[in-house]
Protein backbone atom coordinates (compact mmCIF):
# COMPACT_ATOMS: atom_id res chain seq x y z
CA UNK A 1 0.00 0.00 0.00
CA UNK A 2 1.23 3.62 -0.35
CA UNK A 3 1.36 6.40 1.97
CA UNK A 4 3.00 9.52 1.84
CA UNK A 5 5.93 10.79 3.78
CA UNK A 6 7.20 14.27 4.12
CA UNK A 7 5.22 14.74 0.63
CA UNK A 8 7.23 11.79 -0.97
CA UNK A 9 4.90 8.64 -1.73
CA UNK A 10 6.46 5.25 0.16
CA UNK A 11 5.43 1.84 -0.22
CA UNK A 12 4.73 0.34 3.29
CA UNK A 13 3.76 -3.11 4.32
CA UNK A 14 -0.26 -3.39 5.30
CA UNK A 15 -0.62 -3.66 8.93
CA UNK A 16 3.20 -1.78 9.73
CA UNK A 17 3.46 0.09 12.71
CA UNK A 18 4.66 4.13 12.35
CA UNK A 19 7.00 2.57 14.69
CA UNK A 20 8.19 -0.55 12.72
CA UNK A 21 8.21 1.79 9.17
CA UNK A 22 10.80 4.45 11.15
CA UNK A 23 12.94 1.41 12.22
CA UNK A 24 12.85 -0.51 8.50
CA UNK A 25 14.43 3.13 7.28
CA UNK A 26 16.92 3.78 9.78
CA UNK A 27 15.12 6.14 11.83
CA UNK A 28 15.51 6.37 15.61
CA UNK A 29 11.42 6.53 17.01
CA UNK A 30 13.04 8.25 20.20
CA UNK A 31 14.29 11.41 18.67
CA UNK A 32 11.73 12.31 15.70
CA UNK A 33 8.00 13.87 16.00
CA UNK A 34 5.37 11.98 13.37
CA UNK A 35 2.30 13.90 12.58
CA UNK A 36 0.00 11.61 10.74
CA UNK A 37 -3.08 13.30 8.81
CA UNK A 38 -2.47 16.50 10.75
CA UNK A 39 -1.94 15.40 14.06
CA UNK A 40 0.51 15.40 16.24
CA UNK A 41 1.61 11.70 17.58
CA UNK A 42 2.95 11.03 21.45
CA UNK A 43 5.88 8.88 21.34
CA UNK A 44 4.80 5.96 23.38
CA UNK A 45 1.39 5.49 20.91
CA UNK A 46 4.13 5.01 17.19
CA UNK A 47 4.18 1.29 18.34
CA UNK A 48 0.35 0.63 18.72
CA UNK A 49 -0.85 3.44 15.50
CA UNK A 50 -1.48 0.63 12.43
CA UNK A 51 -0.45 2.33 9.17
CA UNK A 52 -3.54 3.00 7.01
CA UNK A 53 -3.65 3.49 2.98
CA UNK A 54 -2.88 7.02 1.76
CA UNK A 55 -1.71 7.91 5.33
CA UNK A 56 -0.21 11.24 5.26
CA UNK A 57 2.56 11.37 7.74
CA UNK A 58 5.24 14.80 8.46
CA UNK A 59 8.53 12.93 10.22
CA UNK A 60 10.77 15.73 11.60
CA UNK A 61 13.54 16.17 14.26
CA UNK A 62 16.35 18.77 14.88
CA UNK A 63 19.00 20.25 13.17
CA UNK A 64 21.21 22.85 13.13
CA UNK A 65 19.54 26.21 13.24
CA UNK A 66 19.54 29.93 14.80
CA UNK B 1 40.67 46.61 55.72
CA UNK B 2 43.34 44.60 56.59
CA UNK B 3 45.35 43.36 53.46
CA UNK B 4 44.13 40.00 54.40
CA UNK B 5 40.78 41.00 54.29
CA UNK B 6 41.39 42.86 51.06
CA UNK B 7 42.92 40.13 49.56
CA UNK B 8 39.82 37.84 50.18
CA UNK B 9 37.36 41.16 49.09
CA UNK B 10 39.22 41.18 45.87
CA UNK B 11 39.31 37.48 45.53
CA UNK B 12 35.34 37.64 45.85
CA UNK B 13 35.40 40.75 43.34
CA UNK B 14 37.18 38.63 40.75
CA UNK B 15 35.02 35.83 40.78
CA UNK B 16 31.96 38.03 40.89
CA UNK B 17 29.82 36.85 38.40
CA UNK B 18 27.04 39.17 36.69
CA UNK B 19 23.52 38.23 37.28
CA UNK B 20 21.23 35.47 36.16
CA UNK B 21 19.17 35.51 33.22
CA UNK B 22 15.44 34.48 33.94
CA UNK B 23 12.88 33.57 31.92
CA UNK B 24 9.61 32.20 32.26
CA UNK B 25 11.15 31.77 35.75
CA UNK B 26 14.01 29.48 34.70
CA UNK B 27 17.01 30.96 35.79
CA UNK B 28 20.37 30.68 33.46
CA UNK B 29 23.98 31.19 34.20
CA UNK B 30 24.72 32.77 31.06
CA UNK B 31 23.16 35.54 29.41
CA UNK B 32 24.41 34.29 25.99
CA UNK B 33 22.26 31.80 23.65
CA UNK B 34 23.62 30.51 20.63
CA UNK B 35 22.51 28.94 17.52
CA UNK B 36 23.32 25.73 16.09
CA UNK B 37 23.49 26.38 12.34
CA UNK B 38 26.37 26.86 9.79
CA UNK B 39 28.51 24.92 11.79
CA UNK B 40 31.34 22.72 9.64
CA UNK B 41 30.62 19.90 11.93
CA UNK B 42 28.61 18.83 14.99
CA UNK B 43 31.87 18.25 17.05
CA UNK B 44 32.79 22.22 16.32
CA UNK B 45 29.03 22.89 17.16
CA UNK B 46 29.43 21.11 20.75
CA UNK B 47 33.13 22.74 21.28
CA UNK B 48 31.44 26.03 20.76
CA UNK B 49 28.51 25.25 22.91
CA UNK B 50 31.07 24.65 25.68
CA UNK B 51 33.80 27.53 25.40
CA UNK B 52 30.69 30.14 24.84
CA UNK B 53 28.79 28.66 28.10
CA UNK B 54 25.55 29.23 26.85
CA UNK B 55 23.22 27.37 28.76
CA UNK B 56 20.68 27.71 25.54
CA UNK B 57 20.78 26.64 22.41
CA UNK B 58 18.41 26.62 19.34
CA UNK B 59 17.89 23.96 17.24
CA UNK B 60 15.66 23.92 13.83
CA UNK B 61 12.62 21.64 13.11
CA UNK B 62 13.20 20.17 9.17
CA UNK B 63 11.80 16.64 7.69
CA UNK B 64 14.00 13.77 7.99
CA UNK B 65 15.08 12.43 4.88
CA UNK B 66 14.30 8.21 4.60
CA UNK B 67 17.28 7.91 1.78
CA UNK B 68 19.80 9.32 3.84
CA UNK B 69 21.36 7.77 6.41
CA UNK B 70 23.69 10.86 7.32
CA UNK B 71 20.85 12.92 8.47
CA UNK B 72 21.18 12.72 11.87
CA UNK B 73 18.65 14.34 14.69
CA UNK B 74 21.25 17.29 16.76
CA UNK B 75 19.61 15.73 19.82
CA UNK B 76 22.61 12.85 19.44
CA UNK B 77 24.74 15.62 20.02
CA UNK B 78 23.37 17.87 22.78
CA UNK B 79 22.39 16.46 26.13
CA UNK B 80 18.60 18.02 27.21
CA UNK B 81 19.58 18.00 30.86
CA UNK B 82 22.95 20.44 30.26
CA UNK B 83 21.42 22.40 27.42
CA UNK B 84 17.85 24.26 26.76
CA UNK B 85 17.28 23.10 23.22
CA UNK B 86 14.81 25.58 22.22
CA UNK B 87 13.38 24.60 19.08
CA UNK B 88 13.12 27.47 16.74
CA UNK B 89 10.07 28.25 13.66
CA UNK B 90 12.86 29.33 11.16
CA UNK B 91 11.59 29.42 7.92
CA UNK B 92 7.96 29.78 8.23
CA UNK B 93 5.62 32.62 6.44
CA UNK B 94 2.87 32.72 8.46
CA UNK B 95 1.67 32.84 11.70
CA UNK B 96 -0.34 28.78 10.75
CA UNK B 97 3.03 27.23 9.78
CA UNK B 98 4.88 28.88 12.86
CA UNK B 99 2.17 27.11 14.73
CA UNK B 100 2.45 23.32 13.43
CA UNK B 101 6.19 23.40 13.97
CA UNK B 102 6.46 25.03 17.41
CA UNK B 103 3.55 22.11 18.15
CA UNK B 104 5.81 19.73 16.47
CA UNK B 105 9.25 21.21 18.52
CA UNK B 106 7.36 20.80 21.71
CA UNK B 107 6.38 16.82 20.98
CA UNK B 108 9.75 16.39 21.37
CA UNK B 109 9.46 16.14 24.63
CA UNK B 110 12.26 18.71 26.23
CA UNK B 111 10.74 21.88 27.21
CA UNK B 112 7.75 24.55 26.85
CA UNK B 113 9.90 27.08 25.13
CA UNK B 114 10.12 28.38 21.16
CA UNK B 115 11.91 30.14 19.72
CA UNK B 116 9.47 31.88 17.54
CA UNK B 117 9.82 33.19 13.98
CA UNK B 118 7.39 34.20 11.84
CA UNK B 119 9.34 35.81 8.28
CA UNK B 120 7.73 38.49 6.37
CA UNK B 121 10.76 39.30 3.69
CA UNK B 122 13.04 36.71 1.88
CA UNK B 123 15.44 39.23 1.06
CA UNK B 124 15.79 41.05 4.52
CA UNK B 125 14.06 38.31 6.63
CA UNK B 126 12.52 40.89 9.04
CA UNK B 127 9.22 39.53 11.27
CA UNK B 128 5.87 39.71 9.85
CA UNK B 129 4.83 41.46 13.17
CA UNK B 130 1.05 40.84 12.30
CA UNK B 131 1.43 36.92 12.19
CA UNK B 132 3.71 36.98 14.94
CA UNK B 133 1.54 38.25 17.31
CA UNK B 134 -1.42 35.93 16.31
CA UNK B 135 0.95 32.84 16.44
CA UNK B 136 2.39 34.22 19.85
CA UNK B 137 -1.48 34.48 21.08
CA UNK B 138 -1.92 30.84 19.82
CA UNK B 139 0.90 29.49 21.71
CA UNK B 140 1.15 31.41 24.93
CA UNK B 141 -2.69 29.99 25.34
CA UNK B 142 -1.44 26.74 24.93
CA UNK B 143 1.12 26.67 27.14
CA UNK B 144 4.32 27.63 25.33
CA UNK B 145 6.70 30.40 26.49
CA UNK B 146 6.95 32.10 23.47
CA UNK B 147 10.49 33.94 22.52
CA UNK B 148 9.48 35.91 19.63
CA UNK B 149 12.03 37.16 17.17
CA UNK B 150 10.93 40.59 16.31
CA UNK B 151 11.43 43.90 15.10
CA UNK B 152 13.45 46.87 17.20
CA UNK B 153 10.00 48.80 17.59
CA UNK B 154 8.58 49.12 21.01
CA UNK B 155 4.99 49.10 19.75
CA UNK B 156 5.74 46.10 18.95
CA UNK B 157 7.43 45.02 21.87
CA UNK B 158 4.64 45.86 24.50
CA UNK B 159 2.34 43.92 21.53
CA UNK B 160 4.05 40.73 22.08
CA UNK B 161 3.99 41.12 25.37
CA UNK B 162 0.25 41.75 26.33
CA UNK B 163 -0.38 38.76 23.57
CA UNK B 164 1.56 36.64 26.43
CA UNK B 165 5.68 36.54 25.26
CA UNK B 166 7.82 34.84 27.36
CA UNK B 167 10.82 37.22 25.89
CA UNK B 168 11.08 39.23 23.22
CA UNK B 169 13.72 39.22 21.24
CA UNK B 170 14.66 42.24 18.65
CA UNK B 171 16.84 42.17 15.64
CA UNK B 172 20.28 44.75 16.57
CA UNK B 173 20.50 43.91 12.41
CA UNK B 174 19.96 41.64 9.51
CA UNK B 175 20.04 37.83 10.32
CA UNK B 176 23.08 36.93 9.77
CA UNK B 177 24.75 40.50 8.25
CA UNK B 178 27.31 41.10 11.61
CA UNK B 179 26.39 44.28 11.31
CA UNK B 180 25.97 44.89 14.83
CA UNK B 181 23.56 47.46 16.91
CA UNK B 182 22.40 49.13 14.21
CA UNK B 183 20.37 51.29 16.18
CA UNK B 184 20.50 51.63 20.15
CA UNK B 185 17.91 53.89 21.06
CA UNK B 186 15.22 51.56 19.40
CA UNK B 187 16.30 49.08 21.49
CA UNK B 188 16.46 51.18 24.49
CA UNK B 189 13.18 51.82 23.66
CA UNK B 190 12.24 48.39 23.57
CA UNK B 191 13.60 47.90 27.10
CA UNK B 192 11.24 50.75 28.73
CA UNK B 193 8.08 49.50 26.78
CA UNK B 194 8.26 45.79 28.35
CA UNK B 195 8.76 44.47 31.74
CA UNK B 196 9.80 40.93 30.44
CA UNK B 197 13.52 40.06 29.27
CA UNK B 198 14.85 41.83 26.15
CA UNK B 199 16.98 39.49 23.94
CA UNK B 200 19.04 41.00 20.99
CA UNK B 201 18.42 38.20 18.61
CA UNK B 202 20.76 38.72 15.29
CA UNK B 203 23.36 40.64 13.91
CA UNK B 204 26.01 40.35 16.28
CA UNK B 205 29.41 39.94 14.05
CA UNK B 206 32.10 40.02 17.09
CA UNK B 207 33.06 40.31 20.54
CA UNK B 208 32.64 44.50 20.75
CA UNK B 209 29.12 44.24 18.95
CA UNK B 210 28.08 41.57 21.84
CA UNK B 211 29.26 44.06 24.15
CA UNK B 212 28.12 47.50 23.36
CA UNK B 213 24.53 45.31 23.55
CA UNK B 214 24.75 43.89 27.06
CA UNK B 215 26.01 47.77 28.33
CA UNK B 216 22.71 48.59 26.81
CA UNK B 217 20.84 46.61 29.47
CA UNK B 218 19.60 43.79 27.17
CA UNK B 219 18.94 40.79 29.59
CA UNK B 220 20.84 38.18 26.35
CA UNK B 221 22.09 38.23 23.18
CA UNK B 222 20.79 35.63 20.74
CA UNK B 223 23.81 34.83 18.17
CA UNK B 224 24.96 31.66 15.69
CA UNK B 225 26.58 33.22 12.13
CA UNK B 226 28.88 35.29 14.40
CA UNK B 227 30.72 31.78 15.54
CA UNK B 228 29.82 29.37 13.13
CA UNK B 229 31.40 31.55 10.39
CA UNK B 230 34.32 32.66 12.54
CA UNK B 231 37.65 31.45 10.89
CA UNK B 232 38.09 29.88 14.27
CA UNK B 233 34.56 29.28 15.59
CA UNK B 234 35.60 27.85 19.11
CA UNK B 235 38.27 30.84 20.23
CA UNK B 236 34.79 33.10 19.02
CA UNK B 237 32.84 31.65 21.23
CA UNK B 238 35.03 32.13 24.21
CA UNK B 239 35.37 35.72 22.64
CA UNK B 240 31.58 36.27 22.39
CA UNK B 241 31.21 34.42 26.57
CA UNK B 242 33.77 37.47 27.38
CA UNK B 243 31.89 40.09 26.07
CA UNK B 244 28.07 39.15 27.15
CA UNK B 245 30.04 38.59 30.71
CA UNK B 246 32.06 42.16 30.16
CA UNK B 247 29.23 43.84 29.07
CA UNK B 248 26.83 42.71 31.61
CA UNK B 249 29.06 43.30 34.56
CA UNK B 250 29.67 47.20 33.25
CA UNK B 251 26.20 47.52 33.00
CA UNK B 252 25.37 46.90 36.11
CA UNK B 253 28.50 48.45 37.45
CA UNK B 254 27.18 52.28 36.55
CA UNK B 255 29.28 53.41 34.02
CA UNK B 256 30.46 56.97 34.48
CA UNK B 257 28.90 60.04 32.85
CA UNK B 258 30.49 61.46 29.88
CA UNK B 259 32.33 64.93 29.33
CA UNK B 260 33.54 67.11 26.25
CA UNK B 261 36.60 68.22 27.72
CA UNK B 262 39.47 66.49 29.61
CA UNK B 263 39.87 66.05 33.41
CA UNK B 264 42.56 65.25 35.15
CA UNK B 265 43.30 62.23 36.81
CA UNK B 266 45.81 63.03 39.09
CA UNK B 267 45.75 66.28 41.64
CA UNK B 268 46.10 69.38 40.36
CA UNK B 269 47.51 70.74 44.09
CA UNK B 270 50.88 70.02 44.66
CA UNK B 271 52.53 69.65 41.60
CA UNK B 272 56.60 69.96 41.81
CA UNK B 273 57.90 73.43 40.77
CA UNK B 274 54.16 74.64 41.04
Amino acid sequence: MDIVVNGETRAAEPGVTIERFLLDHELDPEVVVVERNGEILARGDLAQTVLAPGDRLEVVHFVGGG
Amino acid sequence: MKAGETAQAARELRTKGASQLTIAGRAFGSRLIIGSGKYDSPETMVKCLDASGAEVITVAVRRVSLDRSDDESLLRWLDPHEVLVLPNTAGCYTADEAVRVARLGRAAGLSEFVKLEVIGDERTLYPDVRGLLEATETLAREGFFVLPYTSDDPVVARQLEEAGAAAVMPLASPIGSGMGILNPITIRFVMDAVSIPVIVDAGVGTASDAAVAMELGVDGILMNTAIAAADDPVTMARAMRLAVEAGRLAYESGRMPKRDYAQPSSPVEGRVGA
